[in-house]
């Protein structure tokens, strides 16, 4: 068992969704509850990372973050940081090929709440944040927490831009995912087996988990 | 309501709370990180945990196909000793000026055919069996290593054309990233043998996977493997190069099937 590619792997779950459940919960509340020309299009980009191949999205990822790149050089002259083969670069995939996955199902929970509440919220005297608080969230909770959930669970899962811009480094980008394709390639089946039962049962409770607690939220209303 | 907003906003608090306990110490200046050719992963693996105890120098070790190490490399992955299967890569790296300087040898490497228990197929070292079993239809998969980026796939194109097998197999290979996968394709018994290299066929968990024969060196050009130091690698990483070539060192190596270089 590879500890140190397990709790590395939390980190990284647990650092994507600090970044990308702010700035995922106003981008999914803004397309919920607007509408303008072109917003098909800006969908279209929120999920184009669900259907793109890994290898496409992490070609694209190195291209455009490493060190030849103008984003790249960008962050090593200023910033003095790299962008790729570092945890740091992983964290910037990770919140990117995780936004269909946090995005798609808070949008619709957004969506299922009806407009005349927030007029309600309104008229009794509440500010936006407020509604946005005490009204909006509650509500949408279920879907946030299955968002949450499956962009967890996903980020320990995800192999193929992980393994594009990483380069398998123990403990900087080795994630458990490429811990137990690094295992069979060792001909280490036993280490393999039990990392992969692990996260078989790490994503089955958790999701599981999270479909209940909807549920019984749901059910409570 | 204030209930359910109570509840919510105590779990949105320790949501946050664990995102910020877990935040990690990444910043911290990386260990000596050699990314080595899948080819070497049970000999250097050995030699760098002896090294590793007689130095007290700690090591990161990164095995996988020495074209993507090299491609990596120049992308400015964090590698500070590049172990490679072939010494073109090095050079290659060299001239980008990636590189302390243009390296050294360290072992010639050699392939065999490895066929897993129960294979129809012949671990026979000269191919012949493998001519009768593409023509009566015995074989239906056979494994090697990727020609354009792994080494050991390389050769064993070579060794195939050589044998006069390369044309009529092409619809039979299955190619691995790097020989170390060639090598669980070869044994998991989905394919009927494949071509691997001799120091993973000595390591005792790939050993009792199947049967493996050499094929004649002249077949295909000499494994002739490179390591070199890339630019700014810390005393660890040159100690560690300058430790391959100890009789200590070399006597695993040699064990492993590696043939020393006449330097």
């Amino acid at each position: 068992m590879d500890w140190q590619a397990l709790i590395l792997s939390l980190e990284l779950a647990a650092m994507t969704l600090a970044v990308l459940l702010p700035l995922g919960l106003l981008l999914a509340r803004w397309l919920a509850y607007t509408s303008f020309a072109g917003k098909a299009w800006i969908e279209a980009l929120v999920v184009l990372p669900l259907v793109l191949p890994p290898t496409v999205l992490g070609y694209y990822l190195l291209v455009s973050l490493g060190g030849a790149s103008p984003i790249g050089r960008w962050a090593a002259e200023h910033l003095n940081i790299r962008l790729t083969f570092n945890f740091l670069g992983l964290l910037v995939a990770s919140v990117i090929f995780n936004i269909p996955f946090l995005v798609l199902p808070v949008q619709r929970a957004f969506e299922a709440i009806p407009r005349q509440l927030g007029e309600a919220a309104a008229v009794i005297g509440l500010s936006a944040w407020q509604t946005f608080w005490r009204v909006e969230l509650p509500l949408a909770w279920p879907g946030v927490l299955s968002a949450i959930v499956l962009t967890f669970v996903h980020t320990l899962g995800e192999f193929g831009v992980v393994l594009m811009i990483g380069g398998s480094i123990p403990g900087e980008t080795r994630t458990i995912a490429i811990a137990i394709y690094d295992r069979l390639q060792a001909f280490d089946l036993a280490s393999a087996d039990r990392m992969a039962l692990l996260l078989l049962l790490l994503s089955m409770g958790a999701v599981g988990a999270s479909f209940f607690a909807s549920a019984r939220m749901t059910a409570r209303r | 309501m204030p209930l359910v907003r109570r509840r919510l906003s105590g779990l949105l608090a320790s949501v946050i709370a664990c995102l910020a306990m877990t935040l990690p110490v990444h910043a911290q200046t990386p260990l000596p990180t050699v990314a080595a050719a899948s080819d070497l992963k049970f000999a250097i693996e050995e030699v760098a945990a002896r090294f590793e105890r007689e130095t007290g120098n700690k090591l990161r070790l990164v095995f996988g196909s020495s074209g993507n190490f090299k491609t990596q490399i120049l992308q400015g992955a964090p590698f500070h000793l590049f172990m490679s299967a072939d010494e073109n890569f090095v050079y290659e790296l060299a001239d980008a000026g990636k590189t302390v300087d243009r390296g050294r040898a360290y072992a010639v490497g050699r392939i065999g055919i490895m066929v897993p228990p129960g294979s129809p197929l012949k671990a026979d070292g000269e191919l012949k069996d493998l001519a009768a079993a593409i023509k009566d239809g015995r074989l239906q998969k056979f494994a090697i290593a990727n020609p354009e980026h792994a080494p050991y796939g390389t050769r064993a194109k070579e060794a195939l054309q050589h044998a006069k097998l390369w044309d009529a197999i092409q619809d039979k290979l299955v190619l691995g990233e790097n020989i170390s996968q060639t090598a669980q394709f070869a044994t998991s018994g989905s394919a009927q043998g494949g071509v691997i290299a001799l120091s993973l066929a000595l390591a005792p968990a790939v050993a009792r996977l199947g049967t493996f024969q050499l094929i004649p060196e002249s077949w295909h050009q000499p494994l002739k493997q490179r390591m070199v130091l890339v630019r700014d690698a810390p005393d660890a990483a040159r100690a560690f190069y300058a430790y391959i070539g100890t009789p200590g060192a070399q006597e695993i190596m040699v064990r492993y099937g590696f043939v020393m270089p006449k330097n």
